[in-house]
């Protein structure tokens, strides 16, 4: 049979035929570098134990990124896009300092594998991984996970009882006074206090989540839904009961909700795609952490309630298609 | 004057110096010309003529079948060498007449302008000389214009806009014919307000093109009727429904006309084209086109007869220039890629654009991150990511709910998309199969 041929002198294809220089990586790489600052706070405050625990999560995330783009017969450079480094980071983040490295590994390969992967990979986990795999090992190691190591600014502390500001607010024996339960908000702000590693300084998260909202790479409804919603609440029991909630600001600073509200609920994956739905995610988020915060058994909801407003995501979408132009006289705004 | 626009809509680079500054040359018809019988929305034309049949240029070689559609003329004297089917810009084989040109340019005797005076026609005289002569909307979607100055008598017009924002980048068409002959344009609005009873006409233009502006605010001052409007340069600015907001305040209902609202758009290309029938009682067989792109040697502004080929035309500006991209009838954003330049250019072609390989950024594509992009430029407010999702699973009813038929096909989407899924094709693919699911 004669093959004809159809060879056009020309590229052929759908309009339009310019495209924008953005790309996938280029987004990714951002968000990395925007991480940066906090990355080399954690270094600096917890020294070699910080880089140990990132080198791990990082090395056992892009083992276990390659191995399953490989046995799904995926393109394995996807390794290599980013999107992956990112969950590593994120997740050595919310790791205390002197987690066993064994640990690390297993955190990190159960947030790529079942926090990615099983959905199908970038841009279907329903889930954000990194918070897949904190999760799994605060159910599996709930003591190592709550052992926290001071920082190397922070000397002569027993390791043993050293506990984060949240905690110390929480769980202190009601003989101490109010003031004695709270941490300096000034040292929250630069870092001089213990915690997960990327939590430690509001102010290096403040500058990365900055970066990332002028260049657009986040949705400001997300930091802004939540960080009012939870001042607002908290604001409100402190006013009305100051011994079972903290101030506002200290809340603001302290445990993870900035690294959670600019870096994690933020994930565009796994947030919203409607702005209605967005503002309702941020809210939620809000809420969920006051609530486990001041009511539950946690001195800490940031990643139980990111994880549990991910799953309404989709119902989310659904129901708030935003509204067509020229439908009910609607304006694009 | 402060330049007013919608808001989303993006800022792709216009490159519109590399042809702005070329006036419009006549570019003289080839040996053989190829005139499609269905270059507009609507029903075919149907062939007046026949093999060896001898034809003036201007003489009606396809008569329009039915109210929404639109006769074809014969845009050089010549014989006819064949009426058969050859490909077309949209990649379909249509009926079209090929005609060898004698070169003696002869116009159809029976060709003269029904009155004297522009001013003088009724506006019955303007809808049945607009209907002969074959115009359609010259901006690329070549709708009937007859069709639009006829609005049922229930929405009554009262505000004609005239669209000169030209926003696809590029082109410069528009911009040169409307500094080349302002005096066409503003004569051929008022026929067309006076046509269908409007009050007030509004002329938007870009603010990338300044000296269209002062021209016609220089023109035009004094006149409460008939406004500038500055527009800031901005993609889809030149957007039909968003236009109308912007410029005279109102909103078209979702799936309605600008004549539910008591508006007509008519593009500047359409308008002039309008007012030299009436003039001459020619009719349209030639255009404005912008010849462009980084692929081509000679950046031009040309008026060319319908059916040129456009490989005469390329050959005229120096041919192409470096590796093999894509050729392109119409802008970059929203025309059409050519699988062969021996195609003809039709009634719509705003432009030919060769764009080299190296210049499409077209990337790989990544599953979708939702990012959102697409949805905070989408100028109908549209989820794209989310519609082109349900297309791909087939799960069509959803996708309409989502606004799949409002979709215009901008482009946007799929230009801001960062993992380079081409949202628009499947707009398209979607829109087919809902309409195919319809017509059962």
């Amino acid at each position: 049979m004669k093959k004809t041929d159809y060879a056009s002198p020309f590229k052929l294809g759908s309009s339009p035929h310019i495209r924008s220089k953005e790309s996938v990586p280029k987004i990714m790489y951002w968000v990395v570098g925007s991480l940066a600052p906090a990355m080399a706070g954690a270094v600096f405050f917890f020294g070699a134990n910080a880089l140990r625990v990132f080198c791990i999560s990082i090395i056992t995330c892009l083992v276990t990124e390659y191995v399953f783009l490989a046995a799904r017969k995926k393109s394995v450079s996807a390794v290599l896009d980013g999107s992956v480094l990112i969950t590593a980071i994120l997740f050595a983040m919310t790791l205390p300092p002197a987690l066993k490295s064994s640990h690390v590994a297993i955190g990190a390969f159960v947030a790529v594998a079942l926090g990615k992967h099983v959905f199908g990979g970038l841009g279907y986990n329903i889930f954000n991984p990194a918070l897949v795999g904190r999760a799994f090992l605060q159910a599996a190691f709930p003591v190592a996970m709550t052992t926290w190591a001071p920082p190397l600014t922070q000397k002569g502390v027993d390791t043993l009882t050293f506990a984060t500001p949240l905690a110390k607010f929480k769980f202190a024996s009601a003989e101490l006074s109010l003031a004695e339960r709270l941490t300096d908000l000034d040292h929250l702000f630069f870092g001089h206090v213990g915690g997960c590693l990327g939590e430690t300084s509001a102010l290096l998260l403040l500058i990365g989540g900055g970066i990332l909202l002028v260049k657009r790479y986040i949705d400001w409804r997300i930091p802004t839904g939540l960080f009012t919603t939870v001042f607002v609440l908290t604001g409100a029991v402190h006013l009305i009961n100051p011994d079972l909630c903290a101030p506002p600001l200290f809340h603001l600073l302290a445990g993870g909700l900035l690294l959670g509200g600019f870096f994690m609920a933020t994930d565009m994956v796994t947030s919203p795609i409607t702005p209605k739905g967005t503002w309702i995610f941020a809210v939620g988020i809000g809420v969920l952490v006051v609530l486990i915060r001041v009511q539950g058994g946690l001195p800490e909801g940031v990643m139980y309630a990111i994880l549990f407003m991910n799953a309404f995501v989709p119902i989310l979408n659904r129901y708030t298609r935003p509204g067509i132009l020229g439908e009910k006289g609607n304006r694009v705004g | 004057m402060k330049s007013k626009t919608f808001r989303k809509g993006i800022h792709p680079p216009d490159k519109k110096d590399l042809s702005k500054d070329s006036a419009r040359e006549f570019f003289p018809p080839g040996g053989i010309v190829v005139i499609p019988l269905h270059q507009h929305i609507g029903a075919p034309a149907e062939p007046l003529v026949k093999k060896k049949d001898r034809v003036f240029r201007g003489q009606t070689i396809g008569r329009a079948r039915g109210f929404v559609s639109a006769p074809v003329h014969a845009s050089v004297s010549g014989q006819v060498k064949s009426v058969g089917s050859h490909l077309s810009p949209m990649g379909r084989q249509v009926l079209s007449v090929t005609i060898e040109n004698d070169g003696n340019d002869e116009l159809f005797p029976e060709i003269k302008p029904v009155r004297n005076d522009v001013i003088d026609y009724s506006p019955e005289e303007v809808r049945k000389a607009v209907s002969e002569a074959g115009i359609v909307g010259l901006g690329g979607a070549a709708f009937p214009t007859s069709v639009k100055l006829s609005p049922p008598e229930e929405y009554p017009t009262d505000v004609l806009v005239i669209n000169g924002a030209e926003c696809e980048p590029y082109l410069t068409t528009d911009f040169r014919l409307m500094i080349e002959e302002p005096d066409a344009l503003i004569a051929g609005a008022e026929v067309i307000k006076q046509t269908v009873g409007a009050k007030k006409i509004f002329l938007g233009i870009e603010d990338n093109k300044e000296d269209a502006i002062s021209l016609f605010e220089k023109k035009l001052t004094g006149r409460s009727d008939f406004q500038v409007v500055p527009l800031e340069t901005r993609y889809p600015q030149g957007y039909e429904k968003t236009l109308i907001q912007t410029t005279v305040g109102r909103d078209v209902p979702k799936g309605g006309l600008p004549l539910h609202v008591g508006v007509l758009v008519q593009n500047v290309g359409t308008t002039v084209a309008v007012y030299e029938t009436l003039k001459t009682g020619v009719p349209l067989i030639e255009r404005s086109l912008t010849v462009t792109g980084e692929g081509i040697r000679t950046k031009k502004n040309l008026k060319a007869r319908i059916g040129t080929l456009v490989a005469d035309i390329v050959e005229h500006c120096g041919g192409y220039v470096g590796e093999k991209g894509k050729l392109i009838m119409g802008g970059p954003m929203m025309g059409v890629a050519l699988w062969s330049d021996g195609i003809p250019i039709v009634k719509g072609t705003s432009g030919i654009l060769v764009i080299p390989g190296g210049s499409l950024q077209e990337g790989k594509e990544h599953n979708c991150i939702r990012c959102n992009n697409c949805s905070a430029c989408c100028p109908m407010n549209l989820v794209p990511t989310r519609i082109a999702t349900l297309t791909r699973f087939s799960r069509f009813e959803e996708a309409r709910e989502w606004g799949l038929m409002d979709c215009m096909e901008c482009g946007t989407c799929s230009y801001v998309c960062p993992a380079k899924i081409p949202l628009v094709q499947w707009m398209r693919v979607g829109k087919v199969a809902v309409l195919k699911r319809d017509a059962k």
